[in-house]
């Protein structure tokens, strides 16, 4: 039993080691070289000295805007959902624009936010000039928060709709306030669907880098398009795989950082 | 046990199934030979009336696939794996892929059209004696403007004019750090080949001062975005220009005088070519006059087929914003070969210019 048990992980494990493994290794392995494919730590040490640091930080705080807006649209919508009458029909409504592929809505959003576009017809309609929307940052985080929007809901979608709507009548009994009541009750029960929202909007908001360019016109530069510039443009493996390593850390630490607890504490 | 195999074998299975698509895809891979012709191009650079002639004429089919940058293709030529027959990289990228020797030497005999290039464009420093490579469209960089939408005093005959004052939030720039680099090396005065890392700093920070002006700087989206009239003023490729001004009558195009690049597009046979004498066969087809017009008309670039000259509109031809007089051309400069570690430096800089903004 104990000989089966054991080789029932093969497949996985050959799995994880073609698709997971091999290609970390590979980008470690290529943040190494430099562009004459010689050892050297010059990629690391250029990552610390150079511009990288500043694009890594601006990098995380806008993914974190992008998280933050998010999330507060879809917690109050994915609370919404639960108590309307047909919540799968209208869940199912929220997530069908996602299948929709990515560039197709980022090129439409080219068309509404235009000077000529819809949104500033509607701003001129109102007597005011028309203003610039499309290559500013608010138009990047508007277009990443819609993006992401439907990945966020269903998580925290899901966390609601499993808790048992008893405790929260139990929380009003014993005269808690609806606010007392969210914080205290609801808003714990349901902290797991949210850490998974943050988990799937943030590690690929870090790296967005097509609506970089097509919605914010290069003015916000991120890690990913840095990473796509030094393997197509400057041929820079080497570096890009290094910008690749980081990309790898910081997502390691936000995974870690809104893991999920296995023990159940009794705070 | 036996499910477990099973598994196994799906995953290997998987693995071959990958492996056969990716094959499949690249049809360049499984393709090639005699009655075949694999040709690589830029997009939106050929008129797909001339492939249609070409097979009819020849009784060779044509395979057509486009790249975005000299960079993208020179990558997946210097791979190998390809079965390009023709390809058409810019004069720098050539130089480079005659060094790493990819390509095969191009047969003048049977290559009769070629008497009707303007000499002006052979024999240049990249490729003496055109041993590599045939020249197919040549042009600049320059800045596209609405007329109508601009005080009359900004007719940029100079660099300088994109940083006035009243251009605030009006501008588009090319996505690509040679040109961007290039153009403000240009504006002070420096060669836009500079390896000179004080001069490069100086253009960083008089690109910096841009800032306010800069609405985007992004890739070929700018077309549909000056033909709408989004922006004002766009650093851009002649013959991207002529295709602007083609849908929308208020945009004029001009080269500063400081300088700017002048590039040079070649059709060459990489050595991974499977039907050599095909290639020749287009290489030759392409400078016919008749095809060369027809083609030129189409994509909006200068020709530098002096016969075909001869055919196109005479108003196109004399039109010095697009086919700069040569004493015009002495201000303009061909990119030189940087090399990878330099190129990695006015990326560096460029990437600076662009976190500076706003």
């Amino acid at each position: 039993m104990k000989f089966k048990s054991k080789t029932a992980l093969i497949p996985y494990i050959l799995w994880i080691a073609i698709f997971v493994i091999a290609p970390i290794g590979l980008i470690a392995y290529y943040s190494l070289l430099d562009l004459n494919g010689d050892f050297t730590l010059a990629n690391y040490k250029n990552f610390f000295t150079s511009a990288y640091l500043t694009m890594t930080l601006t990098s995380f705080w806008y993914a974190f805007l992008i998280t933050f807006f998010t999330l507060l649209i879809s917690y109050p919508t994915a609370y919404f959902l639960t108590k309307t009458k047909h919540k799968q029909l209208w869940l199912m409504l929220i997530i069908i624009p996602s299948w929709i592929n990515l560039l197709l809505k980022t090129y439409a959003f080219i068309g509404i936010f235009g000077l000529h576009g819809p949104v500033n017809a509607m701003i001129e309609v109102f007597g005011f000039d028309p203003t610039q929307i499309l290559f500013t940052d608010f138009s990047f985080i508007f277009v990443a928060v819609y993006i992401f929007i439907p990945f966020m809901i269903i998580p925290i979608f899901n966390a609601l709709d499993e808790m048992n709507p008893s405790l929260i009548y139990a929380a009003r009994d014993l005269g808690a306030s609806a606010f007392t009541t969210f914080r205290r009750v609801i808003f714990p029960l349901t902290i797991e669907g949210v850490k998974s929202g943050i988990q799937v909007t943030f590690i690929p908001a870090l790296s967005l880098f097509m609506i970089t360019r097509l919605i914010a016109g290069n003015k916000v530069i991120t890690l990913g398009t840095a990473i796509e510039q030094q393997f197509l443009v400057a041929q820079n493996w080497g570096m890009g795989s290094t910008i690749a390593v980081f990309l790898i850390l910081i997502m390691f630490a936000s995974m870690l950082f809104t893991r999920t607890k296995k023990k159940g504490g009794r705070a | 046990m036996k499910s477990l195999i099973n598994v196994t074998l799906s995953i290997l299975l998987v693995c071959g199934l990958l492996a056969f698509v990716a094959a499949k895809l690249d049809t360049s891979n499984a393709a090639g030979g005699d009655g075949v012709l694999t040709i690589y191009n830029w997009g939106e650079y050929i008129d797909p009336d001339l492939i249609k002639q070409f097979e009819e004429e020849t009784g060779i089919t044509v395979i057509y696939e486009t790249f975005d940058s000299n960079e993208a293709m020179l990558t997946k030529i210097r791979q190998g794996g390809s079965a390009y027959d023709i390809a058409v990289p810019s004069e720098y990228t050539i130089e480079t892929m005659v060094d790493e020797d990819l390509l095969i030497e191009i047969d003048h005999a049977k290559v009769p059209n070629l008497q009707n290039i303007d000499p002006y464009y052979l024999d240049l420093p990249f490729d003496p004696a055109n041993k590599y490579s045939i020249p197919y469209f040549w042009g600049t960089v320059g800045v596209v403007f609405n007329r109508a939408q601009l005080p009359d005093h900004l007719t940029f005959d100079t660099w300088e004019h994109l940083w006035d004052p009243a251009l605030k939030d009006k501008v588009f720039l090319v996505d690509g750090s040679r040109e961007v680099i290039g153009m403000g090396l240009n504006s002070l005065g420096y060669s836009l080949n500079s390896r000179d890392d004080q001069q490069l700093r100086e253009a960083t920070e008089h690109l910096k001062a841009l800032d306010g002006n800069v609405k985007a700087i992004i890739g070929d989206e700018v077309t549909p975005l000056m033909i709408n009239n989004e922006a004002t003023v766009a650093v851009t490729f002649s013959g991207q220009a002529a295709d602007m001004m083609w849908e929308n009558e208020d945009l004029d195009f001009a080269v500063p005088q400081e300088g700017s690049n002048l590039w040079f597009d070649n059709m060459v046979i990489p050595k991974t070519a499977q039907n050599v004498e095909g290639a020749h066969k287009f290489i030759n087809f392409m400078l016919d006059p008749e095809v060369s017009a027809q083609n030129a008309d189409y994509v909006g670039y200068a020709t530098p087929n002096k016969a075909a000259m001869a055919i196109l509109d005479e108003e196109v031809v004399t039109d010095e914003r697009f086919y700069p007089s040569e004493e015009m051309r002495t201000n303009l400069e061909v990119y030189e070969n940087l090399g990878l570690e330099m190129l990695g430096v006015y990326n560096e800089y460029f990437l600076e210019f662009k976190m500076s903004l706003q």
